[in-house]
């Protein structure tokens, strides 16, 4: 029985080759899609955490503090409790390196400490072997002031050649702290290491970045019998405010934490292209139903019983899925190859710079996406296979039409969907879980379903408003409208759900476009702007630079910038503190409080971003105290601000208290205005010159702006594919639907060939048809999609990256998208009819009595 | 005469004691190898040099002379534990001046490095167990304090605080805490506390021995503590330019004497294996004998041990004879028999550096009548430490 079962149902699936292998296709996408963003993110992710572990060795802890560093005379008071076997100072730059984009990663290590500790950071000497005696006296010393040991991929990224041939003459590299250049020696290498970093003696790199005093992290190893738990109880109490202490894993996990919330949301939107796959199973599977009633009478007529029948149709479906799920692991491993040759491992997101993951075979996700990929074929042959076997033989022999009770009444489905969105609604307005808007995607694929079981009575409704037209055409479209709007639902499902997807996606990129570019004009209202080096890397301006470029002819003013950053508590991941002239300054994009707060000398002002606000539930008045130089001093929330470049957040105070409460005099960025705005070209000379054009970066606000939406662009480029595929799968569902009916439909073809129509006629009609099943299912879609789009911007994207935008849809794009869907659906539906069209009228009349 | 972690001396491979002292540190000691290799030739202005002028005083001379290039306060010893049984130890603090990060403003600059070595040699072992530490003088972490004797590296020490010494070593193995105080003040080596290596005056180092040091302590060996007591020998030597370049190792020994004195003597090789300078201080009966040149003392191979492990041949048995202080004296013949044939220490599979350092006897024979010491009748007469440097192939890295 089983061999005979298999020939009639899974074998049934090669006969309707496109039906079956455009379904198939489509889940092999969403499972594609689902997997490879997950590979991805998973190998970066691994690599990231492995780089976090490879660098700190066999710690057990890790004394972690702001970017800047804390105070060395922890390290002394840590090297010396009993709870510590071993201790290991570290000072990390971001070193400069003048004509390269990307700083260096310097570790400043105790040499004769990391052996204990880090020992992948133990650096080997160059060898020179061949060399004469000469170089042996000049042999490289490890602990030499000018002396870096770089990585492998430290060195394939400075230098163009392998070396091998003339190395006797010494690599130098320089690099930049502050203004000054300082040149440095290669010495050797770090076979233990592998990331693009450099290792330098630790006396060296504070003495070459003036970090004299200072320490960016200790690793400590535990003595025999300490417990990390032990140890963090006995140690923190020695702790200076901002720095913490943390178990190597947590370090790991917090890069994990930083990119959650973006893989979170591309796994839902490969999720939900699945999702759109398992309705074009639906469809397709609904559709052979149908075709194949005659052939399930004769079965139960044999003795074929009704479990089996509907057994055998989810084997159809599981089949279809695992094919799919297999084609998909296979796409999905294949995609991820390719994101990692041309867009690298964030997806164009940039939260895992230098890391280079390799691709791996992954079982477990591929296992869970193949299973996915199976559910997805069985749930969309649920119903079609229940409805199947609910069709008594007797009647089903004599007509070949459709069932007429395929979905219960419209009102019904009126009150459904009216209650599913309620249902949305009210999942919306749950709060997140563990920082994941759970309850927000529980509101989208609610929406979905609404805006699926929304399309009978959309479709009654529109048969009704068909009845005007008096063309021949027109009134058979509407008499099959009228007739079976089921078909018309089937059809137009696989579109609702892409094309709410495609909309959402585009109304939320939309708003968020938008308010950034707004936000971008708010926060870059000078004229000119110098830095010496991004905020994390090695160089810096400080006051004397201020004052000369403040001389300079044609600036009328200069805002400086300091940024930090810092830890406001032990769990939570480093924050930006941002030191800038608020009251007199310029372009802060406030959501709440004001700008010149009443003076308090006790609680100086402090401006939060949105994501601050949002996890310490702060409101403007509110106490904010913030770890600076290594004590904590208490400040007022004057106001709440708008920022997309720091989604950990970023607090926002007054330099002049800054720098009173440090003594950090540095600067990062200094904006300037200028008398006339036509003068930026000499004044920006005129600065180069100044400062000598490799050392520092001048910029337009008109290129930073661009350079941004540029960035911003290239990060939705993930979601923009996701759409254009999830699109497609909605017209292969049109296809495949109209495909499946034109089969059918010979016979009706026929007849009306024989009634005078023409084949151009016969084609109209389908075009037609196609159309207006593909305009309910946008109709649909759009409404769903715009209930989507709201939950996006205000539940999701406000839950995961805690930050607000101005809603705004770009009415025309989804007016044009939803022309040019309608459009293409009555081509694709015409096209897929042609096949039924072609053969001679009185042929199939013929054959049809 | 000690190793030293000269910088010459680690570029020719012919003592390479640095890298034996840090043993297991592998990279560690190739970074310091690479460091002292590259230090500036000692003549340059910036290290103290070594003057016969300049008169040792105590106890300022007890502490570091950080001016100079290297020093070391290296302590000898036997031990005997509650049940009678016999043990060598050693303990070495090392100081090395860099020249690196002089100008430099970090706490952590690499001007002053202090090393330290410990072993210990138990014949129910068959041979050494020893253990090393590195570290950049960054007090209170790790330093070597001027004016008194103080070294450490965080918990091993060695301290001198006015009355007795203080050594504390713990390793994997084993570790020990011991008391030494001495019998009589420091007694200068060579004229005065200078003490020349080569027949160059330059190659000279600053030198005292503080022998017959009255040992007291535990030592914890495979988790057994015992009560030791012993007696031990601490050299101080510091100078900046030691090892004469022709030199190709050398052999030293400090023995204390049973009767209460002492008998350093120690001959620089040449490549061919023959003395180059011989120096001796020899204490016997409150009478001080010293004598330095080509001829000071003796050594004369006696019986050969090869080492399984590398290879290295290593006369573990000597005469030494003394030649008459006077004249119509008799030259005098000793013998000096290893407590182990095995005290070699081989880091050849970390620095390449091996050579032979343990605990000996010294044995004087009794008949008179001219005949060969191997017919006589021998009797101990002390106990102390042989060094051999340079007898293991020049291993390759």
């Amino acid at each position: 029985m089983r061999s005979v079962l298999r020939r009639i149902f899974v074998a049934s699936l090669l006969k309707r080759r496109l039906g079956s292998a455009l379904s198939l296709l489509s889940i092999a996408l969403g499972v594609a899609l689902g997997l490879a963003v997950q590979i991805i993110h998973g190998a970066a992710l691994a690599e990231f955490g492995q780089g976090v572990r490879r660098m700190s060795g066999v710690a057990d802890l890790q004394v972690v503090g702001p970017r800047e560093g804390f105070d060395e005379a922890l390290y002394v008071r840590l090297a010396q409790r009993p709870e510590v076997a071993e201790a290991s100072p570290v000072v990390e730059v971001d070193a400069l390196v003048p004509g390269l984009s990307a700083p260096l990663r310097i570790l400043g290590v105790d040499l004769f400490r990391v052996a204990a500790v880090e020992p992948q950071l133990l650096p080997v000497a160059e060898d020179k072997v061949g060399a004469g005696a000469g170089a042996e006296s000049d042999r490289l010393a490890a602990l030499r002031q000018d002396a870096v040991f770089l990585s492998a991929e430290a060195e394939a990224s400075l230098f163009d050649d392998q070396g091998g041939v003339g190395t006797s003459a010494p690599r130098r590299l320089t690099v930049q702290s502050g203004l000054r250049l300082q040149e440095l020696e290669v010495a050797g290498k770090l076979p233990g290491a592998r990331a693009r970093i450099g290792v330098m003696d630790i006396a060296a790199a504070q003495d070459s970045f003036d970090r004299a005093g200072l320490l960016t992290r200790i690793d400590l190893r535990l003595a025999a019998g300490v417990t990390p738990g032990q140890a963090l109880a006995a140690l923190t109490p020695l702790l200076p405010a901002g720095v913490v202490l943390r178990t190597v894993d947590e370090a790991a996990t917090e890069a994990a934490n930083l990119s959650r919330a973006y893989r979170v949301n591309l796994n839902m939107l490969a999720a939900i292209a699945l999702l759109t796959g398992g309705f074009l199973v639906f469809s397709a599977q609904w559709l052979a139903v149908v075709r194949r009633r005659r052939e399930f009478a004769v079965l139960r007529a044999l003795g074929l019983e009704r479990g089996q029948l509907v057994r055998g149709l989810l084997a159809e479906g599981a089949t279809l899925g695992c094919a799919g799920g297999l084609l998909g692991v296979a796409l999905g491993h294949g995609l991820a190859a390719l994101a990692f040759r041309f867009a690298g491992a964030d997806l164009g997101a940039g939260f895992f710079q230098g890391v280079v993951p390799a691709l791996h075979f992954d079982p477990l996700s591929s296992t869970a996406y193949l299973l996915l990929g199976i559910a997805a074929g069985v749930g969309g042959t649920w119903a079609p296979a229940r409805e199947a076997a609910r069709v008594v033989p007797a009647r089903a022999l004599h007509a070949a039409g459709l069932p007429a009770s395929a979905g219960g009444s419209g009102q019904g489905r009126t009150f459904a969907a009216l209650a599913v969105l309620a249902a949305a609604v009210a999942a919306s307005l749950l709060p997140a879980v563990g920082g994941i808007p759970v309850g927000g995607y529980a509101s989208v694929v609610l929406i979905l379903a609404a805006a699926i079981l929304a399309l009978p009575p959309l479709a009654m409704l529109a048969s009704r408003l068909l009845a005007a037209g008096r063309w021949p055409v027109w009134r058979l479209v509407r008499a099959r409208f009228v007739a079976s709007p089921q078909q018309v639902v089937v059809a137009a499902a696989g579109v609702v759900a892409s094309v709410a997807l495609a909309s959402a996606m585009a109304i939320m990129v939309n708003s968020f476009r938008l308010s950034v570019d707004d936000w971008l004009t708010q926060v870059l209202p000078a004229d000119l702007y110098l830095r010496a080096s991004s905020a994390s890397a090695s160089g810096y301006l400080d006051d004397a630079a201020l004052q000369r470029i403040r001389a300079l002819p044609g600036v009328a003013g200069v805002d400086a910038v300091r940024a930090i950053n810092l830890r406001l508590d032990a769990d939570s991941t480093p924050v930006t503190l941002l030191a800038r002239p608020v009251a007199q300054g310029w372009g802060l994009p406030l959501v709440d409080g004001t700008r010149t707060p009443a003076h308090d000398a006790r609680r100086p002002p402090a401006w939060i971003s949105e994501a601050i606000a949002d996890a310490r539930a702060l409101k403007p008045g509110d106490r904010l105290d913030l770890p600076i130089a290594g004590a904590l001093h208490a400040f007022t929330v004057a106001g709440i601000w708008r920022d997309y470049a720091r989604q950990h957040g970023a607090v926002v105070i007054e330099r002049a208290d800054y720098v009173a409460l440090s003594g950090d005099g540095r600067i990062n960025d200094i904006s300037l205005r200028l008398a006339d705005v036509g003068d930026g070209d000499r004044v920006a000379s005129a600065l180069r010159e100044l400062f000598g054009s490799d050392r520092v970066e001048i910029a337009r606000p008109g290129e930073i702006r661009a350079v941004t939406l540029q960035i911003f662009d290239r990060t939705f480029l993930i979601t923009y594919l996701m759409e254009a595929v999830a699109v497609a799968i909605g017209l292969f569902g049109i296809a495949t639907t109209f495909a499946a009916q034109a089969a059918t439909r010979k016979g009706e073809f026929g007849m009306l060939r024989h009634l005078g129509f023409t084949r151009r006629d016969v084609g109209r009609l389908l075009a037609l048809e196609g159309s207006l099943a593909c305009l309910m299912g946008v109709l649909a879609g759009l409404l769903g999609g715009g209930g989507v789009s709201v939950v996006l911007v205000e539940v999701i994207n406000r839950q995961s990256f805690h930050w607000s935008m101005d809603y705004a849809v770009p009415w025309r794009a989804l007016g044009l998208f939803a022309l040019g869907l309608v459009v293409l659906a009555g081509v694709v539906a015409r096209l897929a009819g042609a096949h039924a069209m072609r053969r001679s009228a009185v042929l199939v009349v013929k054959e049809d009595w | 005469m000690r190793h030293s972690p000269s910088p010459r001396w680690m570029e020719q491979g012919s003592g390479g004691f640095v890298h034996a002292i840090l043993h297991r540190l592998q990279a560690v000691l190739f970074l310091l190898f690479a460091t002292l290799a590259a230090l500036p030739p000692a003549a340059a202005a910036d290290f103290a040099t070594v003057r016969p002028d300049v008169a040792l005083s105590f106890p300022r001379d007890l502490g570091a002379h950080p001016a100079f290039r290297t020093e070391w306060w290296y302590v000898t010893g036997w031990i005997t534990d509650e049940t009678g049984s016999d043990r060598g130890f050693q303990v070495t603090f090392f100081r090395v001046r860099t020249g690196i990060g002089e100008r430099s403003a970090s706490r952590f600059a690499p001007t002053q490095l202090v090393l330290a070595h410990a072993a210990i040699a138990d014949p129910a072992a068959g041979r050494l167990q020893h253990g090393e530490r590195a570290e950049r003088a960054l007090p209170p972490l790790a330093g070597a304090e001027e004016g008194r004797t103080r070294a450490w590296i965080r918990d091993w020490l060695l301290e001198w605080d006015g009355t007795r010494y203080r050594a504390r070593a713990s390793t994997d193995a084993f570790s020990f805490e011991l008391d030494f105080v001495p019998g009589d003040a420091p007694l200068l080596n060579g004229r005065g506390g200078f003490s020349r290596k080569a027949p160059d005056p330059r190659h000279a180092s600053h030198y005292y021995s503080r022998p017959q040091l009255n040992v007291d302590g535990t030592l914890t060996l495979d988790g057994r503590r015992h009560v030791v007591r012993g007696s031990a020998w601490l050299d101080h030597e510091w100078s900046s330019e030691l090892m004469p370049e022709r030199a190709n190792g050398w052999d030293w020994i400090g023995i204390n004497l049973h009767e209460g004195g002492s008998l350093m003597a120690f001959r620089m090789r040449d490549g061919d294996g023959q003395p180059m300078w011989t120096a001796l201080t020899f204490v016997e009966k409150g009478h001080i004998r010293r004598g330095e040149g080509q001829d000071a003392v003796r050594f004369v191979p006696l019986r050969v041990w090869r080492s399984p492990r590398t290879g290295a041949a290593y006369p573990v048995e000597w005469r030494l004879e003394l030649p008459p202080a006077e004249p119509g004296e008799r030259t005098r013949q000793l013998r000096l028999v290893p407590l182990m044939d095995d005290q070699e220490l081989d880091s050849s599979r970390s620095t390449g550096a091996i050579y032979w350092e343990g605990a000996v006897r010294l044995l004087e024979t009794t008949d008179d009548a001219g005949a060969g010491e191997a017919d006589g009748v021998s009797r101990e007469i002390g106990r102390g430490y042989l060094e051999m440097t340079g007898y293991a192939n020049r291993p390759r890295m």
